[in-house]
């Protein structure tokens, strides 16, 4: 496998949309190394015959009644937003101006 | 807060020293035969905490003290068992008893921060299914306890609201994420309290600070309303000074929820009655080879072998299993649970609730919001699992690293259903060391995790596990903990156990272990009612 580099962190901060600054950058990309680099064992531990587990508990098919429950209002909803406006969340614009 | 004075009636002094000593199940009792009401159990725990959590070198457990509502709650039990009749009757056994809340957990009329300035001020307007049982069993909640930010860490250092202390050496960490929690329990703020554990976090916690702490079954109890980290390891689960007060709390909180769609329809085996039982005769009980020895602190080990010994006269056989798939399990768990974090943590981006952070500069969008409030928000623990959990997910890398770790996880649960075949029980200690310093380990996040060896196996299968005290190490003289797991659904088996065990080192030590922790200084100045508050006000 791969080693991680400041490179790669930049990339991944970018998709997880957390602005990182140079000095951050590097001190993640050396700490993430060595924690990548511990966990290496894992890709060599099962063979291709081992099935994956996604959930320790498996249940299939978990439905309700459709009758409509409890709701939140928009009042509710809109209680712990850093902006809202007539009943909607407010966000600075999407797209970039140019 | 509010002035009421408190009054013991065993005589034991108006600042109700020796009632916030008591067990839950015997405040139980006493509020049951009317001995003493909840408004004086409610206020004396309040008391406490107004005593020894605040100030510098307070144990600063809690992050907000929920004075008035709590006891209102108090007031309402003690007014229907005066008026008694039916509704009388009908109270909950732990009516009146007080409880803490990890502030994981979502209540309505209290912050909840999981310990993340991203939502500082932030207030649910819904109560998660454990506390609305909590409320429907009339027990006043007394606040919301501290935490690593986002349930991330084994010390609660990682919480934006400073870490919490010790009582055994308050120079030393309570464990983690749950610290807040346990060190409540054992610093006699709380007779009981809630905690989350995804890798440890309710055990570990236990262990270091000589309390109980219980990890149920995936699925067992309900997550709805607890902030997720890693969905298919969170599981929220009973912190209490005796396994009976587990048991009994345990009760409150299992069992079937429809909002959770990953609850077990099961109805819950009678846990109460297991702890009840106590009896370990012809059971076998499996030490797990690869969960002691080397890596574990002499002391750990020593404690660990005299409960063996003490099982062994009690009747239980003793058998060694092995497992050898557990070497990967905390690889593999540093794959699993960041990837889901990184997946869950997407919702804090600025919009909905919490944390706007503007960019100094042009242009606003939006993703520039998110990417400064963020930066902003999260702590650098909480940053380094969303980055690894996003590698770690990625195309090229996804079947390497996220598709193997859950592979592993297929491996470790057949590691459990070969040793349940041998034993009934496992036993292990429940982590390698005693408490570290505060500091010790912060800057080096792989020796931090390995704190977490011995308790990531059971998230890893969805096996239930508890922690109780194992004595205190001879070279530092702190708490061990005592790890016991049990096949999936078999909860009731870890009480059964437990109980017995509890009571045998018990009757060794003359007393519970926590009459051995040091007396906390107790300040005249008292915590402020709201430590995020007070951080605002900054």
């Amino acid at each position: 496998m791969a080693a991680i580099n400041r490179d790669d962190v930049a990339h991944l901060a970018r998709l997880a949309h957390i602005e990182m600054s140079a000095e951050e950058l590097d001190r993640m990309a050396g700490e993430l190394a060595v924690i990548v680099d511990s966990v290496k064992s894992v890709s060599e531990a099962a063979g291709d015959d081992v099935p994956a587990t996604s959930h320790p508990i498996p249940l299939t098919n978990v439905f309700r009644e459709d009758v409509v429950g409890h709701t939140f209002t928009a009042e509710q909803s809109l209680s712990g937003a850093p902006d809202a406006y007539e009943g909607r969340f407010k966000v600075p614009a999407i797209l970039d101006e140019d | 807060m509010t002035e009421l004075n408190s009054t013991d009636s065993n005589g034991a002094g108006s600042d109700g020293t020796a009632l916030i000593r008591l067990s839950a199940a015997r405040l139980a009792q006493k509020l049951a035969a009317g001995e003493v009401t909840s408004v004086e159990v409610t206020q004396a725990y309040l008391d406490r905490i107004a005593a020894v959590d605040g100030g510098p070198r307070g144990v600063h457990a809690f992050l907000h003290v929920n004075t008035e509502e709590a006891l209102a709650v108090a007031a309402e039990v003690d007014a229907i068992r005066a008026a008694g009749g039916a509704a009388a009757a009908e109270l909950h056994e732990l009516a009146g008893v007080p409880i803490a809340v990890k502030d994981l957990i979502v209540t309505i009329g209290q912050p909840t921060t999981a310990g993340s300035k991203i939502l500082e001020g932030w207030h649910s307007p819904y109560d998660a299914t454990v506390v609305k049982r909590l409320r429907d069993a009339k027990m006043p909640i007394l606040g919301k306890t501290n935490l690593d930010e986002f349930a991330m860490g084994s010390s609660t250092e990682h919480s934006a609201y400073g870490p919490t202390r010790n009582p055994w050496d308050l120079d030393r960490i309570p464990g983690g994420s749950g610290g807040g929690s346990a060190a409540a329990v054992a610093a006699f703020e709380a007779p009981l309290a809630l905690g989350t554990d995804t890798g440890g976090s309710i055990r570990q916690p236990g262990a270091v600070t000589g309390t109980v702490g219980v990890k149920p079954t995936y699925g067992s109890v309900s997550r709805y309303g607890a902030i997720a980290m890693a969905s298919s390891l969170d599981q929220i689960g009973p912190v209490s000074r005796t396994v009976l007060d587990s048991a009994l709390l345990h009760q409150v909180i299992g069992g079937h929820d429809p909002y959770d769609s990953t609850s077990l329809p099961d109805p819950l085996e009678d846990l109460v009655a297991a702890a009840r039982l106590g009896n370990v005769d012809g059971m076998k009980i499996g030490i797990i080879k690869e969960l002691h020895g080397e890596g574990y602190q002499a002391g750990v080990e020593n404690r660990f072998n005299e409960s063996l010994e003490l099982l062994k006269q009690a009747g239980a056989e003793i058998v060694e299993v092995s497992c050898p798939n557990f070497k990967y399990a905390l690889g593999a768990y540093y794959l699993i649970m960041p990837s889901e974090a990184s997946s869950n943590l997407a919702k804090f981006d600025g919009v909905r609730y919490g944390l706007r952070v503007l960019p100094k500069d042009a242009p606003l969008t939006i993703e520039r919001v998110m990417g400064a409030t963020r930066a902003a928000g999260f702590g650098d623990e909480v940053k380094r699992r969303i980055i690894l959990g996003t590698y770690a997910l990625s195309a090229g890398y996804y079947d390497a690293y996220y598709g193997s770790a859950q592979k592993v996880r297929t491996l470790i649960q057949r590691d459990f259903e070969a040793a349940f075949t041998q034993a009934d029980v496992l036993i292990s200690p429940t982590a390698p060391t005693t408490a570290f310093k505060l500091g010790e380990k912060l800057n080096d996040p792989l020796a931090m995790y390995l704190n977490d060896v011995a308790t990531i196996p059971a998230n890893m299968a969805g096996v239930p596990g508890l922690s109780l005290p194992g004595g205190l190490a001879d070279e530092d003289g702190l708490p061990v903990g005592i790890q016991l797991l049990a096949p999936a659904r078999q909860d009731a088996r870890l009480y059964r156990v437990g109980a017995v065990l509890e009571s045998l080192l018990e009757a060794k030590w003359g007393g519970p272990l926590l009459a051995q922790a040091p007396a906390l200084a107790t300040s005249v100045a008292g915590p402020v009612e709201s430590l995020v508050e007070a951080q605002e006000a900054k």
